[in-house]
């Protein structure tokens, strides 16, 4: 038995210590770089080889685009101007850059989708941050009647008729609702739907007889580019997530038939190819549609693809749905919440958290599947980009019309992305 | 044979004053069954409350003891008989289930805070929108509970912030924010530290000093001697015996009692 190792003298400090620099290899960037790049000659190989297929990438693409051609009235041009050397011809995109942007819309009139897109991100604040004022959130609803005029202008009586419709099925609502709740629910559906069909027509036609006020009409094969993209993605977007939740929650439900619908809803869609879809859309609909009704192409296909994109959503919506424990149900149940304020208030804005990277994911492959509209003479981006090479001038012309799309269609996609990643830091709240 | 020692567990005096058993009924089961697919859960239970009773309920696992309580604010269905609280008959009427359950209040194993409002809103989220009281009304009313409780400091934190003791509190508060007329546990402190379970028993023992009537599924035999006026002891889904707590535990009759007892008191 020894012990030397026992502290068996009293001890106590007479000088404190002050705090000193830590060791300069454990701090700043030469420690970040040897933890990060070369902790071991694994990963010290991996770096190595990294940095290679960089630089192979990059000298392998720079001169091309380094020695590009901003000014030229075609590839010919291009080609003279670059004179065999290998060089990017991007005057094509000064060229053409607003058919890739508005398709044939009237160029005078640009500054109407332009005011749309503005507008846009002024009602999308107050959606995306709650930071702004909740009183904005009135421009946010009001904002898609005020889109629509912008970019197919008429009428100005058309949108607010429609508009009025939505007053008077909450007018209804109220109305009934002291006699029976279910009865002001089919109240409230019934009398908008007999107002957009015999009553906001003559309404409108006498409006405008009166009053005309209005932005000169677009035709909807006017419309296109870059345009058709955010129209049909934005409008599908904010339609789909709605839609999803009301299927996510229809499969959960035990009442049998609203179960069964949104099942076999679900699993048709997510069964078939977006592609049939769209060409159900674009040729077979209007066999089903009574004659004479003209039903807007466009519109068509937003409800295909909000169709197509919220089948995805209830799938998603699922998920976190069943990622949440059965006593949030149980103490909302238990403190007297009803269904709806239930998932309202509990069960919603927890199961929406946990799936927002999945419902940002569906987002993000819709509105580039928006592209596949090509297939359908939609006069989206691709579709210009064909029409471009078939012109003389621009025959055979290919990368530059895509990076210039692909770049577009990155930007929109990269902040979606990133007001994600903002959105779920935002919401941590369990500190886990 | 010897009296078993149960300690109390809290140090300080309880003040007996308040707890009185009326002659009102608060909760009357009659005939009670129910089954899960075709597993006999309950059976036959026949059970009176009055305004003011604390009652503890204890049982092996598994003997329906959670599954009793959870019939009382309908979070399970009963197939037979007839459960009345406070008046109203429990059936499939959501009517009735919506009152009772804004008169009974409930507290669970495992808190069921809801992690994405904080400790504040946890305790209005049901007043503003269930009772419809206006929102700085029902702070002024949460922010009195959680005084009483003993947490206000921690009303702008969120539940993943809290100890488990805290939360358990908590949760207790959210359930008095609705000023409910009668309180059901569902072991309330078996999820939690023996520091934790202290605090927490000493929040349920300054409830039944203010005269709540309270229904508890708890194991803390310490907590059944101090308050309760009545424990019920279950097994199989049949209440096998009841007694007030001294004979209930110095004087137990069956012989599952007995058995479940020398377990639990370490004899
Ligand atoms: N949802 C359910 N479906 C089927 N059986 C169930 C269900 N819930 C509980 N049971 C069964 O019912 C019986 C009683 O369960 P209960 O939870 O009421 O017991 P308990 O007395 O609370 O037990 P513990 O002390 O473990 O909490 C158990 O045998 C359990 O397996
Ligand atoms: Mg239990």
């Amino acid at each position: 038995m020894s012990d030397t190792h026992a502290q068996t003298v009293s001890y106590v400090r007479q000088t404190m210590l002050a705090p000193q620099e830590p060791p300069r290899n454990q701090t700043g960037a030469v420690k970040w770089v040897h933890e990060n790049l070369f902790s071991g000659w694994l990963n010290t190989g991996l770096t190595v080889i990294s940095l290679l297929v960089i630089f192979w990438l990059l000298s392998g693409i720079s001169p091309w685009l380094l020695n590009s051609v901003w000014r030229a009235g075609s590839l010919s041009e291009c080609r003279a101007i670059l004179d065999g050397t290998s060089g990017a011809c991007f005057a094509v995109i000064v060229d053409r850059w607003h058919q890739l942007l508005f398709g044939f819309y009237p160029p005078e009139l640009y500054w109407r989708p332009v005011l749309a897109l503005v507008l846009l991100f002024v009602a999308l604040a107050p959606v995306l941050f709650t930071a702004i004022p909740r009183k904005m959130l009135a421009f946010s609803a009001l904002y898609p009647f005020i889109g629509y005029h912008l970019i197919w202008g008429g009428s100005i009586w058309f949108p607010i008729t429609v508009l009025l419709g939505f007053g008077v099925g909450a007018v209804a609502y109220l109305l009934v609702k002291k006699i029976n709740n279910l009865a002001a629910i089919f109240a409230a559906i019934l009398a908008p739907v007999l107002w957009w069909l015999f009553v906001a027509g003559p309404l409108e036609s006498s409006l405008h007889s009166i009053m005309p006020l209005g932005l000169d009409f677009v035709r909807s094969d006017r419309i296109g580019g870059f345009l058709i993209s955010m129209i049909v993605g934005v409008s599908a977007i904010s339609l789909s997530l709605p839609l999803g939740i009301l299927l996510a929650l229809g499969r959960q439900s035990d009442m049998v038939f609203i179960k069964t619908v949104c099942v076999v809803f679900i699993e048709f869609i997510r069964g078939v190819p977006l592609i049939t879809l769209l060409l159900f859309a674009s040729l077979l609909l209007n066999f089903f549609l009574p004659p004479g009704t003209s039903f807007d192409l466009i519109l068509r296909v937003i409800i295909m693809l909000t169709f197509f994109a919220s089948a995805y959503m209830a799938e998603v919506i699922r998920g976190g749905l069943a990622a949440l424990p059965k006593g949030q149900y149980e103490a909302a149940d238990a403190l007297g919440l009803d269904y709806w304020k239930a998932q309202r208030l509990i069960i919603m804005p927890q199961a929406l958290k946990i799936s927002i990277p999945g419902i940002v994911n569906t987002f993000i492959g819709m509105f580039k599947d928006t592209t596949l509209l090509v297939f359908i003479a939609i006069l989206e981006p691709l579709a210009l980009a064909n029409a471009i090479r078939a012109d003389t001038n621009w025959n055979g012309i290919y990368w530059e019309l895509f990076i210039f799309i692909g770049a577009l269609f990155f930007i929109f996609c990269f902040g979606m992305s990133r007001y994600s990643m903002y959105l779920e830091r935002k919401l941590k709240t369990d500190h886990r | 044979m010897t009296e078993p020692v149960i300690e109390l567990p809290v140090d300080r005096k309880i003040d007996t004053s308040h707890m009185k058993v009326t002659d009102e009924v608060a909760i009357q089961i009659t005939g009670m069954n129910k089954w899960y697919g075709t597993f006999h859960v309950l059976r036959d239970v026949n059970m009176t409350v009055n305004r003011g009773e604390r009652i503890v309920i204890c049982g092996p696992s598994g003997s329906g003891k959670s599954t009793l309580i959870r019939c009382i604010n309908r979070l399970e269905e009963h197939q037979a008989g007839q459960i009345i609280v406070d008046g109203t008959e429990l059936t499939s009427d959501l009517k009735n289930i919506d009152k009772v359950r804004s008169e009974v209040g409930m507290v669970f194993q495992h808190f069921n805070l809801f992690p994405h409002l904080s400790i504040l809103e946890n305790c209005t989220l049901a007043p503003i929108w269930v009772r419809k009281i206006p929102k700085r009304e029902a702070e002024e009313t949460a922010m009195h509970f959680l005084e009483k409780v003993k947490i206000p400091e921690q009303a702008h934190k969120f539940p993943g912030q809290l100890s488990g003791g805290q939360q358990q509190r908590v949760a207790i508060a959210r359930s008095l924010c609705m000023r409910p007329r009668i309180m059901l546990f569902d072991e309330p402190t078996s999820a939690l530290d023996p520091e934790m379970i202290k605090e927490v028993l000493d929040t349920m023992i300054s409830l039944a000093e203010e005269g709540m009537t309270m229904l508890c599924v708890t194991h803390e035999m310490g907590f059944a001697q101090a308050v309760a006026n009545r424990v019920i002891f279950m097994d199989q889904g049949q209440i096998v015996e009841q007694n007030e707590p001294r004979a209930f535990f110095n004087n137990p009759q069956s012989e599952r009692t007995k058995l479940f007892l020398s377990q639990i008191l370490g004899h």
